[in-house]
């Protein structure tokens, strides 16, 4: 059986019937109309489980409001970069 | 997320707050923290480290990957109105670069305080030279900036 390859980007798992196959260009249009948001627009809020020096916990952006945020994505903990 | 972890006291210097999401749960965050990242951060990660299961946050902002089942690494820099002023997307293999992070928050405070009267041109670090928006300047950038003084000669 061959090794997995590594890389930064966690490996999706698969589910039969399902395709992680690239959306056939006549689905690029979803693609344009998916969801986002761009400068100038008000940071949408959101409440998440988090861990925080030590504790579980909940953090809200809101809470935060009147002060510069931050807001760090990241691929996932245990990769490399 | 270790880089932005050890300078988290030149973020909090500026009164910025940071928020790291995943799609992890806030226990491997813990376990991440606590066998690898408080190695190379001393005390450990200081900032709200916060779980995205699902993607749900991700999708919102635009940077979940349903294909992946991650988030891509997106930095949203968020002034105290909640409004974003700043975004950078990244695929997973290239990393973020901090320095830029902190110029960018220190341009947008800059520009934040003046009102506007004082915007910040390209490669502009703290204590640079900005320029004033007005009819005068129309035109009139070459007499008051050269991106010779700020990239140097080539």
């Amino acid at each position: 059986m061959a090794e997995e390859k590594v890389s930064c980007a966690v490996p999706a798992s698969t589910v039969e019937g399902s395709s992680n196959e690239p959306a056939p260009a006549a689905e690029v249009k979803k693609e344009a109309v998916r969801m986002g948001v761009t400068v100038g627009m008000k940071a949408p809020d959101f409440t998440a489980p988090a861990y925080y020096k030590g504790k579980f916990t909940t953090v809200k952006l809101s809470d935060f409001a009147g002060k510069w945020v931050s807001l760090c994505f990241y691929p996932g903990d245990f990769t490399f970069v | 997320m270790s880089a932005v972890a050890d300078r988290y006291a030149e973020f909090q210097a500026l009164g910025v707050e940071v928020i790291s999401v995943s799609v992890d749960s806030q226990f491997v965050h813990k376990v991440w923290n606590d066998t690898e990242l408080s190695k190379m951060v001393d005390g450990g990660v200081p900032f709200h480290m916060a779980s995205d299961g699902g993607g749900a946050i991700g999708t919102v902002y635009g940077v979940y990957s349903p294909a992946q089942g991650v988030d891509f690494r997106g930095r949203f820099l968020i002034d105290p109105d909640g409004i974003i002023q700043g975004m950078e997307i990244l695929t997973p293999p290239v990393g973020r670069n901090v320095d830029e992070t902190l110029r960018q928050l220190q341009a947008f405070q800059l520009v934040r305080k003046t009102g506007g009267k004082e915007v910040t041109p390209s490669g502009w670090t703290p204590g640079g030279k900005v320029l004033n928006p007005g009819p005068d300047l129309v035109a009139n950038v070459w007499k008051f900036w050269n991106p010779k003084d700020v990239y140097g000669k080539k």
